[in-house]
């Protein structure tokens, strides 16, 4: 049996919508990263579903979603390392307290 | 020599450059002497180039180097030597010399002693620069340069206001008839095609050009002229201009840089001799000067006052001559006036310098026999500006007033005579309030003392000059020395007229007596009381105080132009400050203000920048779902 495509893209969807209200409603520094690549995979489940679906023989989709396994494994490198000096500098991961470059 | 010629100014430009930047520090007193062996070395050049140009060389173009070059039009960077340049370059760097040696004298106590020999001898190397110049254009350089250090020197004391504002008056003033010979030299430029003298005087004899247009050009540059030789309606920045140390009033208000508007008509004779009535013009400015100036002088106190309008006057002897067609007695008398006023200057400075700063006559009095020197000397002056037979003054002058009466302008003549009376009367109230009668203040009398030998050699240096110049260079009448030489130059189309000798007797015989009754109404007043000075004062109310506040003329120009100019200027203040200020800051506060509001965007807060970016996603994703369902509008 084929799972049809409205199901991986409503499952993307959700998954994308959890991500984004993390992203919006969590405080701690870690798992607003966490949300974040949780949206990412969405979007590359997404990607992958369409290749499968509408690809032609280059699976342009499937190459796209390496692409974006390095962007987000160089974004987690970027993300962690802002986070852990910013918890050098003041011992707290609560981004809502992190606000010194307010205008 | 000739070849040499641009080592004249370099003298004193090495002079100014040494005393400029190493006075202060290290050559301290040094700077005078160096400047004035630099100017000394020039004034020996200047009489080798001289002997060599009577020798015969009576046209040579040294140029440096190109300045401008457009195409065909070009201006050098070249000397003009020629006999009406090389007089101008003696007498510029003799006096100058005299006058810097007599400068270690004057200016010993002064804290600025390095500054006034760098900006003395700047004057030196733009003077000679004017003089030698072979382009109209060049020229300007040098006639804007010693305006600069006229400036510079009136208000060398610049800590006290009056020297300060005199400056300020002479560059404005000097402005506005530069602006006159500007209007002249582009407009030869336009006309001619060419700035260079020889170039210009060749062109106007091969086409005839329409008679307006030259005109124009010789009011224009006159106009240049009367700004910067002090003639009507441009005088009055020249009594002010006492303000200065006495040797700058002596060498440049008085022998060198306000004779460069001679030196410019009397360069410019061809023109002034086919554009109609500008020679007219000229006469008549420089009589009505002539006059008007010596009636202002008789009734001075300040001794350097009575010789400033006495220059003014003087050069409106010039400018007379010039006027009546008689260039070579114009430029005679630039030469022996250059002495005698030079002397009558420097006299002054000597009492001045004697009796610790004090400038008032009638402070003076009974000084002969506390300065034997000084008064000697100023006596041969006083008798030479009197024009006292054989002294140099009578000579020139006298070839003045000879040629304005054998040219026919009678009245001009009169003007002359009347001119030469006032003259005699006031140099002899002048000698005689300083050096005579009973000491009016004591505590000053006391305390005089004859000037040091530095400043007295110079003063019999130029008594020597004033007394024999005349005679050497001016007999015998309309035929001198001065005639043969300069003649080639300056009277190419003037018409010669030798007069016979009875004429010349007559007239000679009627200046002596114009001076002799001018010295007799001034002894008879001074020495005798008869009229009284005072009592005459009295009676003649009305009179006096006019010539004392010199007609109203620096009321009338307070009142007519500076006023005005004080307003535009105030509004355009306003303007600048208000509208252009105003808009400038105007856009920075709008600025400053928007960055203020935006400001508050920047949160810290990222949930809020995560909120933002979600909710452009969402539009985007709302809009482009309208655009695709077509509720949007393709």
């Amino acid at each position: 049996m084929t799972v049809p495509l409205g199901a991986y893209v409503a499952v993307s969807a959700a998954l994308f919508f959890i991500g984004c209200a993390g992203v919006l409603v969590r405080r701690n520094a870690v798992v607003i990263l966490m949300c974040v690549e949780l949206m990412l995979n969405a979007a590359n489940l997404a990607l992958v579903a369409f290749s499968r679906k509408y690809g032609s023989i280059d699976e342009r989709g499937s190459v796209f979603v390496v692409f974006v396994f390095v962007i987000a494994a160089a974004e987690v490198a970027v993300g962690l390392g802002i986070i852990l000096s910013a918890y050098r500098n003041r011992p707290v991961v609560n981004v809502d307290e992190i606000h010194q470059m307010k205008g | 020599m000739i070849s040499l010629v641009w080592l004249i100014p370099a003298f004193p430009l090495a002079a100014f450059l040494a005393s400029g930047l190493f006075g202060r520090r290290w050559l301290g007193r040094m700077t005078g002497v160096i400047a004035s062996a630099a100017v000394g070395l020039s004034a020996l050049l200047s009489i080798g180039v001289f002997l060599e140009v009577l020798g015969g060389k009576t046209q040579t173009v040294v140029t440096l180097y190109r300045w401008i070059g457009v195409g065909e039009f070009s201006v050098n960077v070249s000397a003009l030597v020629d006999p009406l340049s090389s007089v101008m370059l003696l007498v510029v760097t003799v006096v100058s010399f005299l006058i810097f040696v007599y400068s270690n004298g004057y200016m010993e106590h002064d804290a600025g002693f390095y500054r006034f020999f760098a900006w003395l001898s700047l004057f030196v190397f733009a003077m000679l620069i004017l003089v030698m110049a072979d382009n109209y254009l060049l020229m300007f350089v040098g006639w804007e340069g010693v305006g600069l250090c006229s400036y510079l020197l009136i208000g060398f004391w610049f800590e006290r206001p009056a020297p300060y504002y005199a400056a300020k008056k002479a560059f404005v003033m000097n402005r506005i008839g530069d602006w006159g010979y500007t209007i002249g030299i582009i407009t030869i430029f336009l006309v001619f095609g060419s700035m260079n003298f020889v170039d210009v005087f060749k062109r106007l004899d091969e086409s005839a050009l329409p008679q307006g247009t030259l005109t124009l050009i010789c009011i224009a540059l006159f106009f240049g002229a009367t700004g910067k030789s002090a003639q009507l309606p441009l005088y009055s920045w020249l009594p002010d201009a006492m303000e200065g140390p006495t040797p700058v009033s002596a060498l440049i208000h008085a022998a060198t840089m306000v004779t460069s508007g001679v030196y410019l008509v009397a360069r410019s004779m061809p023109l002034f001799e086919v554009a109609g009535p500008s020679l007219q013009i000229v006469g008549i400015v420089g009589a009505i000067t002539a006059i008007f100036a010596a009636t202002i002088a008789l009734v001075q106190f300040d001794i350097k006052r009575v010789m400033a309008y006495s220059t003014v006057s003087q050069l409106g002897y010039m400018f007379l001559a010039l006027g009546v067609g008689a260039p070579v007695a114009a430029i005679f008398h630039l030469a022996t006036h250059a002495f005698f006023k030079a002397l009558l200057f420097l006299g002054s400075g000597s009492v001045i310098h004697g009796l610790g700063g004090e400038q008032d006559m009638r402070k003076m009095g009974g000084l002969h026999r506390k300065m034997p020197v000084t008064f000697w000397t100023m006596l041969v002056a006083g008798g030479a500006l009197a024009a006292l037979f054989p002294l140099s003054g009578f000579w020139s002058k006298d070839e003045i007033l000879g040629a304005a009466f054998g040219s026919g302008h009678l009245v001009l003549y009169a003007i002359g005579i009347v001119t030469a009376v006032l003259t005699a009367f006031y140099v002899t109230r002048a000698l005689w309030m300083t050096f005579y009668g009973e000491p009016r203040d004591h505590h000053l009398y006391d305390h005089a003392h004859e000037s040091p030998r530095v400043m007295t050699l110079p003063l019999m240096a130029l008594a020597v000059g004033s007394a024999v110049l005349g005679v050497a260079i001016g007999y015998a009448p309309e035929q001198g020395f001065i005639h043969q030489f300069l003649n080639p130059v300056v009277e190419a189309g003037v018409v010669e007229h030798v007069p016979e000798l009875a004429t010349i007797i007559a007239l000679a015989l009627v200046s002596v007596v114009a001076g002799a009754i001018g010295i007799a109404v001034g002894f008879s007043m001074y020495v005798r009381h008869r009229p009284d000075p005072a009592a005459l004062t009295r009676s003649a109310g009305p009179i006096y105080r006019i010539l004392v506040n010199k007609y109203y003329i620096d009321e009338l120009y307070d009142h007519r132009f500076v006023e005005g100019a004080r307003a535009i200027a105030g509004a355009s203040w306003a303007f600048d400050i208000h509208i252009i200020d105003g808009l400038a800051n105007r856009l920075g506060w709008a600025l400053a203000m928007g960055g203020q509001g935006l400001r508050r965007v920047q949160t810290g807060i990222v949930g809020n920048y995560a909120l933002t970016i979600v909710a452009g996603l969402l539009l985007v994703l709302v809009v482009y779902g309208g655009y695709a369902a077509g509720i949007v509008g393709r």
